[in-house]
């Protein structure tokens, strides 16, 4: 499976990985599921609801979550999935992540290593509750 | 009409619908609207016992249900309803 993200999207990501590090941000992407892959066409920052330490945790807020599937009807886009950071941790899903994931939604996580964002791989769950890996590709 | 908003991970249940559309005048009679039509989706919304599942959040407008008057929360002309799937996540 493959996944095409938009450039400005993906510096959207990384930017917004950098900026709340050593915590663990979190925001939705948008775009379209086409028969060739998924387009990632805008990645929107949301704020981390999680209550006590972010640096491990991340948590989206109903509010947050009604409000992208309004955004994304209103601007014809789908609402995708997640993405979120890693903070000194690898762009690998962890037990915690797999255990909260939703089929569908393309799980994009950011590593990020001494304040600076490092790989993104995306991930999303197969038909036998794992994760499986999409292979990310840039477009123009 | 109120219209309820289906969340994209539950579109496979509702022949990808993202919209559904409903005369209901509860919260409830809608949900009931919504997995008659969409038999599929009623184990991702609702426990054996009928109730909403701990992961599932229903907003009337911009209101959690359960600050209103939960399932028999009245439904006017209009009326935006979202279901909401719990996300969270993290590094450990």
């Amino acid at each position: 499976m493959a996944i095409f993200i938009h450039p400005e999207a993906e510096a959207t990501m990384r930017e917004h990985a950098q900026s709340d590090f050593p915590n663990e941000c979190v925001g939705f992407v948008y775009g379209e599921d086409t028969p060739e892959g998924r387009v990632i066409h805008e990645a929107r920052p949301i704020i981390n609801a999680k209550e006590g330490d972010q640096r491990r945790r991340f948590e989206v807020s109903p509010i947050d979550y009604m409000k992208a599937e309004q955004y994304a009807l209103k601007n014809n886009q789908t609402l995708l999935g997640v993405y979120h950071s890693h903070p000194q941790h690898p762009a690998i899903p962890s037990e915690h992540d797999l255990l909260q994931a939703l089929p569908f939604f393309s799980y994009i996580i950011l590593s990020v290593m001494n304040g600076k964002t490092d790989h993104v791989r995306s991930w999303i769950l197969n038909d036998n509750g794992a994760f499986t890996e999409e292979n990310i590709h840039t477009t123009t | 009409m109120a219209t309820l908003i289906i969340p994209t991970p539950l579109r496979k249940y509702t022949d990808n619908t993202a919209q559904f559309e409903t005369g209901a005048i509860t919260v409830d009679a809608a949900i009931e609207e919504l997995t008659d039509s969409f038999p599929g989706i009623k184990p991702h919304i609702l426990d054996n016992n009928g109730k909403l599942r701990s992961f599932i959040k229903i907003f009337v407008g911009e209101d959690d249900i359960r600050g209103l008057d939960g399932g028999d929360t009245l439904l006017q002309d209009a009326t935006i309803v979202s279901i909401v799937p719990a996300i969270a996540g993290g590094n450990i």
